[in-house]
């Protein structure tokens, strides 16, 4: 049987790993090769590595941290963050990516998505999806959270599944760094509108809530606060999940 | 020291792959060619993209021969995920197209029924359906990282180990001295790395 997966979000800025509350606020939580490996050995199903730069983001320096990382985690790693054109995609793939993350020009460059996934194949592109919530209805946005689009989530979702979308990631931005708990309306909405496996992120603070999100359908649960402040990680998030029967990893 | 070799048709990264052996303690060396094949003791051939495209790159390198010589000296080749595929006889991937028919049988289209979303990816049980040197350690039940859309088909006295998804499927092949996983034990955190150890060590001998 397919597992379940709890998957850290390592967010890169200027070389350093930060965590965020609402997209800004940046709390310096590490070096990027050196907690990877601190997730690795602690039995994360797989990393996100995503570069949150918002001036002069490169994907070559993502790729350069990257490479240092697959070198040491032999795990699967999804990366992304600013990444505007095929060879972009290529060079985080040469340098180990598994997967990329695509968020930005998921909205006015679909045909980026189309070349992703002919050239790797559709299980190496995850769109990620920001999404605030405001009044009753979710607001999408892009570029880090900053501007906002028109298009609704369900027809967003539909659309980039159509153009190959192998996984969507969808962060709540208002529940960012807040660890309230994941936003469980928003992840029935999008599940509703999602044939392909779901990765809910924005708001772990207990391991209770990711039991909440994968009994709501979540694929996959991703988390930065839970694990960079306190006395959590993958292992005992397991442990305590191991005791309502959702399907994980066994190494 | 022995000298692992890893098949670098230039399709794919195998930085993951080279750095889990340097980890384990090996200097892997990257043949781009087939003149060094001989100085291996132990060999890998992993393989990204399509079966018809992979069979192609490694015939345009000149690595076809000398790999069904190196392997009917019966020395020991691991194949993983697409390099387990092309070992078999035939593929259907990209048209019906010829392998090196190292293991008898071929390769197909996992099942579609039942609703089950292709590719088959991430992470699932391997169970163990025979005994065998390059088990040793590793418990059965276990999980590995599995990215893939076909599967191979084959004598269950060739398979080593099968996994459930649409179908259960043989998830580790063997035929003498050639095995070949389905799943990616270079992305397998412990227990991929322990596979690839044990292969490392093995001789080739049953």
């Amino acid at each position: 049987m397919l597992k379940r997966r709890i998957i850290p979000v390592e967010l890169l800025l200027n070389d350093r790993l930060v965590k965020t509350v609402a997209f800004g606020k940046h709390r310096d939580v590490g070096d990027p090769l050196k907690s990877s490996q601190v997730y690795y050995n602690q039995d994360a199903d797989e990393l996100i590595l995503l570069n949150i730069g918002r001036n002069q983001r490169s994907p070559r320096d993502t790729a350069n941290h990257l490479r240092n990382i697959a070198k040491k985690c032999f795990m699967p790693i999804t990366v992304g963050g600013g990444i505007t054109s095929i060879e972009d995609a290529s060079m985080l793939f040469n340098a180990g990516a598994d997967k990329v993350v695509i968020n930005s020009a998921g909205y006015d460059q679909k045909s980026l998505l189309e070349q992703i996934t002919e050239r790797y194949g559709s299980q190496a592109l995850v769109v990620s999806i920001d999404v605030r919530n405001t009044g009753n209805s979710p607001t999408l946005f892009s570029d880090c959270g900053r501007c906002p689009k028109a298009v609704s989530l369900t027809d967003h979702i539909k659309q980039v599944i159509d153009c190959g979308a192998g996984e969507i990631f969808l962060n709540a931005i208002d529940r960012d760094g807040i660890m309230g708990g994941y936003d469980l309306d928003l992840l029935d909405k999008a599940r509703k509108a999602c044939r392909v496996p779901l990765i809910i992120c924005g708001g772990a603070g207990h391991y209770l809530h990711m039991r909440e999100a994968f009994n709501a359908g979540a694929a996959a649960v991703a988390c930065g606060s839970l694990f960079n402040f306190g006395d959590n990680n993958p292992l005992r998030a397991k442990a305590f999940l191991k005791n309502y029967n959702i399907p994980l990893k066994r190494t | 020291m022995k000298t692992i070799g890893i098949i670098d048709t230039g399709i794919g990264n195998l930085g993951s792959l080279s750095g889990a052996l340097e980890g384990l303690g090996f200097d892997p060396l990257l043949l781009k060619d087939a003149s060094m094949i001989d100085d291996c003791e132990n060999l890998i051939l992993p393989g990204v993209g399509a079966f018809a495209h992979s069979i192609l790159a490694l015939d345009a390198s000149g690595f076809r021969q000398p790999l069904l010589d190196y392997a009917k000296a019966g020395r020991p080749l691991l194949g993983i995920c697409l390099g387990m595929q092309i070992l078999f006889s035939e593929g259907d991937e990209g048209g019906s197209s010829a392998g090196l028919g190292l293991i008898p049988g071929r390769i197909r289209h996992l099942s579609q029924d039942n609703g089950f979303p292709l590719p088959h990816i991430g992470w699932n049980t391997v169970n163990f359906t025979q005994k065998h040197e390059i088990l040793c350690g590793i418990k059965s039940d276990i999980d590995f990282y599995f990215v893939h859309s076909y599967c191979a088909e084959c004598e269950d006295s060739h398979v080593l180990a099968t996994t459930e998804y649409s179908e259960t499927f043989p998830s580790i092949v063997f035929h003498s001295s050639v095995i070949g996983a389905q799943f990616h034990p270079e992305k397998s955190q412990r227990s991929g790395l322990k596979l690839l150890e044990n292969f490392c060590w093995w001789n080739g001998t049953c």
